[in-house]
C-alpha cells in the first residue's frame, strides 16, 4: 500500500523514543545499584555486629562495644508516649471532621488549614518547639516524657488524615441504616463507623509508629542523649536515631555499632509495617465474612 | 434521656480534641514566635539578612550563608530527584515486566521508609569518602544533595505512580490505535495529563529536602560560607540549628528561634503552593 | 471456506460508482475488491476462545457491519484488525488476517505503520486531555508530518471532513474535553482520518451518544463510504440497513462466537438464510 500522504516517521522520532527508553531504564537500573549498595552495607557492616546481647546488655565505650538494651527501651516508651497521646486525640479529631462537620464548611477548612500547616513543619523545628514549651515552660526537662509529646504533636495530623480519610471510606448506606434502626450517633459510631474504618485506622496508626520511630531531629533536644537505662518518664532516654547519629558523628570508630543499630532500626520499621498489612487483612477479611 | 447524654458527651469530647489539636498549631507559632522575640526586637530582622556574618556570641546573626545553603542543596537535591522519580514511575508501570516492577516497586517503597539517620550514616560512610578522592574535604553541597535526592526521591516516583495509575486505561487504546509508539504515547499524553501531580510532588519534595535535618548534618560539612562551589561543605539552616540549639542561650537562643520560624514559613509556602497547584500527592 | 458474499456486479444495490480513498485514489471503481481478508481467525483470552475459526472477505471502499448480541466477538474481531489485540495481556489470536495481500503478523510488519493504516474509533469517544489543535495535530506529527503549512491544512480538512470544522474553528485550543459528546466522537474520526488510513474500524461509535448526535455521526459515516472501507459494529439493525452494504452476524455457539452469516445487509437482514439470523432480526423487529 503506497504511503503518499504521510511521510514515514522522521529519523529523530525513532532517536527521541530510544534516548527516552533508554533513560528510563538506566535511571531505574541506577536507582536499583544504589539501593543495593546500601542494603549491601547494611547488612554487611551490621549484621555482624548483632547478637542476642547486642539487644540486651547495655552500650559500653560510648556505643562502640556492649548493646542498645537501654536504647530500645528509650525507643520503645518514647513512642509509646507519643502514640498515646496522639492516637486518642487524633481520631476524636478525625471523627468530628468526618461524621459531624458540613463537610467544606468553615470549621472543616479551619481545621484543616491548621493540620496542612502541621504536617509541613521541619521536624527540627518540633524539636525547637518541644524544647521550649514541654522542658522548659513545662519544667518536664530533657525527658522522655517531653520527647514523647514533641513526636504526638508531629504525628498528630497523620494520624488525624489517614483515619479521616478511613472513616470518609465507609458507605454511607450504614450509617443511614444505623439512623434508620435508631441507633445514636454514638453507637452508630462504635458499632458500625469505626470496626468497619479499623484496617485504615490500624495503617495510619502504623504509620504514624514508623514516622515516630525514625525521627532524630525533633529527639535531640528534648529527650537528649542519655543512654542509661530509664528508671521513669521523667529520666532522659536516648531513641536509637539519636544513638545511630550520635555514634556516627562523635564517635570515632562507631560506625560498626551504629549499622548494627541502623540495621534493628530499619527491621523494625518492616516488621511493624508487616503487622499493619497483616492485621489490615484479617480485618478486613473478617469485616467481608461478616456482610 | 441517656442516649441524649451518651451524645452530647461524644460531641463535647469530640469537639474538645479538635480544639486541641489545632490549637497546637497556635501554640507552636506562639511559642517560637515568643521565643524568636527578643533576637527580633535587640537587632532588628534585616541583621538577619544584612548581618555582618554569623558570629552570634557577638550579636553578629546574618543568617544569609545558612539560607543560601539551605536553599541550594534542595534545589539540587529536587533537580536529580524529579528525573529519577519520573522515570522510577514510568518503568514500574509501563516498562518493567510485571514481577520485576513490584520489585521495584518494593525498593521505592522501602527508600521512603528508610529513616534520614540512616541515610546519612550511609551517605557519611561511602558517599562522602568518594567525594572526598574527588575534591576535599568530601562533606559538601554535592554530598548533601545527592542524599536528599535519594531521600525524595520515592515522594516524586510515588506521586507520579499515583497519578500514572489514575489515568484511564482508554488513553493507551487510543494512541495506539493511531499508531503511536509507548514513548510518544508517554510523551504527548501521559506525562502532560499527569503534569500536576509532578509538580506538585516535586514541591513537596522540595520542602521535605529544606526541611531535614540529619542528612545535610551529616554530610554536608556544616562550615557557614555562602558556597562558590559544589565541593564546597555548607551548613544549612536545619543544621545550623541541631548544631547550636545544645549551647545556645540569650539573644543567640532566640536567633536560632528566628531560623526555625523563617525556615517553617518558606516550608508552609512550599506545601500551599503543592496543594494549592491541583495535584494529588502522595504522602511517603 | 471463505464466506464471500455475493458481489454487487448489476450494481442494483449499490447504484452510484465511487472511487477509493485518498491513498488509492484516482481509480475509480465500481466493483470492489477484498481489501481485508480472514482466514480462520480464532482470538482467545488466556486460552477461552472468545471468537471460533471466522473466515470473511471484506471489500474495500464498502462499509460493513458487524452485528450479534453482546459478548460475541465483534470487538474481539474487529481489534484483530488492527492488532489493537496486542495490548491485551493472555490474549493470543490463532489465524491469519491479510490486509491488502499482506500478513499483518509478518515478521516485517510495522505494527504502528498498520495502525496508520487501520484507524479505529472506540464506543465511547476517548480524545486525549489536549487541545482539540493537538489531538489532530500530534499523531501527524508523530508519524513524520512536520510542516506548520501542510499541518494546519490537514487539520482544517479532518474537521471539514467530519463536519466539525464550522463548529471550533473559533476555539482550536481550547480543550478537547470542552467538547460534547457527539464532537468529541467527531473530533475521535477526524484524528483518525487526519492520518488518511484506509480503513477505518469503529467499535458501536453511536451507542454513547443522544439520537441527534448519533445521527449525525452516522451520516457522517455514510458519506465516508467509497473513500474509505469502513467495518462498524452496531447493535442498531436499522442504522445497519442504512448505512451497511455488508453484514455479518455473529453468534454465541458452544461458549465461543461464531460467524453465522455473511451476506449483502439488505439481504441479511430481509432474507436471511439462516435461522438464527432469521430470530434475531426479527426480535429486533418485534
Ligand atoms: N480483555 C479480555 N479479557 C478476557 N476476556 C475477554 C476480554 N475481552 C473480551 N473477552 C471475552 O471475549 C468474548 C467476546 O468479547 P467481545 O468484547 O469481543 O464481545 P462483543 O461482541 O464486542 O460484545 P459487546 O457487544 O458487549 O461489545 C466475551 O466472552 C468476553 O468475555
Ligand atoms: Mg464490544
Amino acid at each position: 500500500m503506497p504511503d503518499v500522504c504521510v511521510a514515514p516517521p522522521a529519523a529523530y522520532l525513532h532517536v527521541r523514543d530510544t534516548l527516552l527508553r533508554a533513560a528510563v531504564w538506566s535511571a531505574t537500573l541506577l536507582v536499583g545499584a544504589v539501593f543495593a549498595w546500601l542494603l549491601a552495607d547494611l547488612l554487611g557492616q551490621g549484621a555482624a555486629r548483632i547478637d542476642w546481647s547486642f539487644l540486651t546488655s547495655a552500650p559500653r565505650n560510648a556505643g562502640r562495644s556492649g548493646g542498645i538494651a537501654p536504647i530500645l527501651v528509650s525507643t520503645l516508651v518514647v513512642v509509646v508516649v507519643a502514640i498515646a497521646v496522639a492516637a486518642p486525640l487524633g481520631l476524636a479529631t478525625a471523627v468530628l471532621l468526618a461524621e459531624v462537620v458540613r463537610r467544606g464548611g468553615r470549621t472543616e477548612r479551619l481545621i484543616g488549614l491548621s493540620l496542612d500547616v502541621l504536617a509541613g513543619i521541619p521536624s527540627i523545628v518540633f524539636g525547637l518547639f518541644g524544647n521550649a514549651f514541654f522542658c522548659i515552660w513545662l519544667g518536664l526537662g530533657f525527658s522522655i516524657l517531653a520527647g514523647g509529646l514533641t513526636l504526638a504533636c508531629m504525628v498528630l495530623p497523620i494520624l488525624i488524615r489517614t483515619a479521616e480519610s478511613g472513616l470518609r471510606m465507609v458507605p454511607n448506606d450504614w450509617r443511614f441504616g444505623a439512623a434508620a434502626l435508631g441507633l445514636s450517633r454514638a453507637a452508630t459510631l462504635w458499632q458500625i463507623l469505626i470496626p468497619a474504618a479499623a484496617p485504615a485506622l490500624l495503617a495510619g496508626l502504623m504509620l504514624g509508629i514508623g514516622r515516630a520511630m525514625a525521627e532524630t531531629a525533633a529527639l535531640v533536644f528534648t529527650s537528649g542523649y542519655v543512654d542509661r537505662m530509664p528508671s521513669s518518664l521523667w529520666d532522659s532516654g536516648r531513641a536509637i536515631s539519636v544513638h545511630i547519629y550520635d555514634l556516627s558523628m562523635n564517635v570515632a570508630g562507631g560506625d560498626q555499632s551504629a549499622y548494627a543499630s541502623a540495621l534493628v532500626l530499619i527491621v523494625l520499621l518492616i516488621m511493624i509495617n508487616s503487622a499493619a498489612i497483616w492485621l489490615a487483612d484479617i480485618l478486613l477479611v473478617r469485616r467481608i465474612k461478616m456482610i | 434521656m441517656s442516649r441524649l447524654d451518651r451524645d452530647t458527651r461524644l460531641l463535647w469530647s469530640l469537639s474538645a480534641s479538635a480544639v486541641l489539636a489545632s490549637g497546637l498549631l497556635l501554640l507552636i507559632v506562639l511559642f517560637l514566635a515568643a521565643e524568636s522575640w527578643p533576637a527580633l526586637s535587640r537587632v532588628g530582622i534585616q541583621a538577619f539578612f544584612f548581618g555582618k556574618g554569623w558570629h552570634p556570641t557577638e550579636g553578629a546573626f546574618d543568617l544569609t550563608p545558612m539560607l543560601v545553603a539551605s536553599l541550594a542543596t534542595s534545589t539540587l537535591a529536587m533537580a536529580v530527584a524529579v528525573p529519577f522519580g519520573v522515570a522510577s514511575a514510568l518503568f514500574q508501570r509501563f516498562y518493567a515486566p510485571v514481577l520485576f516492577g513490584q520489585i521495584y516497586l518494593w525498593i521505592i517503597v522501602l527508600l521512603a521508609g528508610t529513616p534520614s539517620v540512616v541515610l546519612g550514616l550511609w551517605g557519611l560512610t561511602t558517599i562522602v569518602p568518594l567525594i572526598l578522592w574527588l575534591a576535599p574535604p568530601g562533606t559538601s553541597l554535592i554530598a548533601g544533595s545527592l542524599i536528599l535526592s535519594l531521600m525524595i526521591m520515592p515522594t516524586v516516583a510515588l506521586t507520579t505512580d499515583a497519578a500514572l495509575a489514575a489515568l484511564p486505561q482508554s488513553h493507551w487504546a487510543g494512541a495506539a490505535a493511531l499508531g503511536l509508539s509507548r514513548e510518544a504515547t508517554i510523551i504527548n499524553v501521559i506525562l502532560p495529563s499527569a503534569r500536576a501531580s509532578i509538580f506538585a510532588g516535586s514541591i513537596l519534595a522540595l520542602a521535605r529536602a529544606l526541611g531535614e535535618t540529619m542528612v545535610v548534618l551529616m554530610v554536608s560539612g556544616n562550615v557557614v560560607q555562602v558556597p562558590t562551589s559544589l565541593f564546597d561543605p555548607v551548613r544549612t539552616l536545619t543544621a545550623n540549628i541541631a548544631l547550636e540549639m545544645a549551647y545556645a542561650t540569650g539573644d543567640h537562643r532566640s536567633s536560632l528561634f528566628v531560623s526555625g520560624l523563617a525556615l517553617a514559613g518558606l516550608v508552609l509556602i512550599l506545601a500551599i503552593a503543592a496543594r494549592r497547584s491541583g495535584g494529588h500527592v502522595v504522602h511517603a | 471456506m471463505t464466506a464471500t458474499p455475493d458481489r454487487i456486479a448489476d450494481g442494483s444495490y449499490w447504484p452510484q460508482s465511487y472511487t477509493l480513498g485518498p491513498i488509492m485514489s484516482g481509480e475509480p471503481c465500481c466493483v470492489p475488491k477484498t481489501l481485508i481478508s480472514v482466514e480462520g481467525l480464532s482470538p482467545s483470552y488466556s486460552g477461552k476462545t472468545a471468537l471460533e475459526n471466522v473466515s470473511l472477505d471484506i471489500d474495500g471502499g464498502c462499509i460493513t457491519a458487524l452485528i450479534g448480541p453482546s459478548g460475541c466477538g465483534k470487538t474481539s474481531l474487529l481489534s484483530s484488525l488492527n492488532r489493537l489485540t496486542d495490548l491485551i495481556p493472555g490474549c493470543r489470536l490463532a489465524g491469519r488476517i491479510r490486509i491488502d495481500g499482506e500478513d499483518i503478523h509478518g515478521v516485517d510488519v510495522n505494527v504502528q505503520g498498520l495502525r496508520r493504516r487501520v484507524g479505529m474509533i472506540f464506543q465511547r469517544p476517548n480524545p486525549f486531555p489536549l487541545s482539540i489543535r493537538r489531538n489532530i495535530e500530534m499523531p501527524l506529527r508523530e508519524h513524520g508530518m512536520s510542516r506548520r503549512s501542510e499541518l494546519d491544512e490537514r487539520i482544517e480538512r479532518a474537521l471539514r471532513d467530519v463536519g466539525l470544522w464550522a463548529e471550533v474553528r473559533d476555539r482550536l485550543d481550547s480543550p478537547a474535553l470542552t467538547l460534547s459528546g457527539g464532537q468529541q466522537q467527531r473530533l475521535c474520526i477526524a484524528r483518525a482520518v487526519a492520518l488518511e488510513p484506509s480503513i477505518l474500524l469503529m467499535d458501536e461509535p453511536c451507542s454513547a451518544l443522544d439520537p441527534l448526535s448519533s445521527g449525525i455521526v452516522e451520516d457522517l459515516i455514510a458519506s465516508l463510504r467509497g473513500r474509505y472501507t469502513v467495518v462498524i459494529v452496531t447493535h442498531n439493525l436499522a442504522q445497519a440497513r442504512r448505512i451497511a452494504n455488508y453484514a455479518a452476524l455473529f453468534w454465541v455457539q458452544n461458549r465461543a462466537g461464531t460467524l453465522i452469516e455473511f451476506d449483502q445487509c439488505r439481504r441479511l437482514l430481509e432474507a436471511p438464510r439462516s435461522d438464527i439470523t432469521a430470530a434475531y432480526v426479527r426480535g429486533h423487529r418485534g
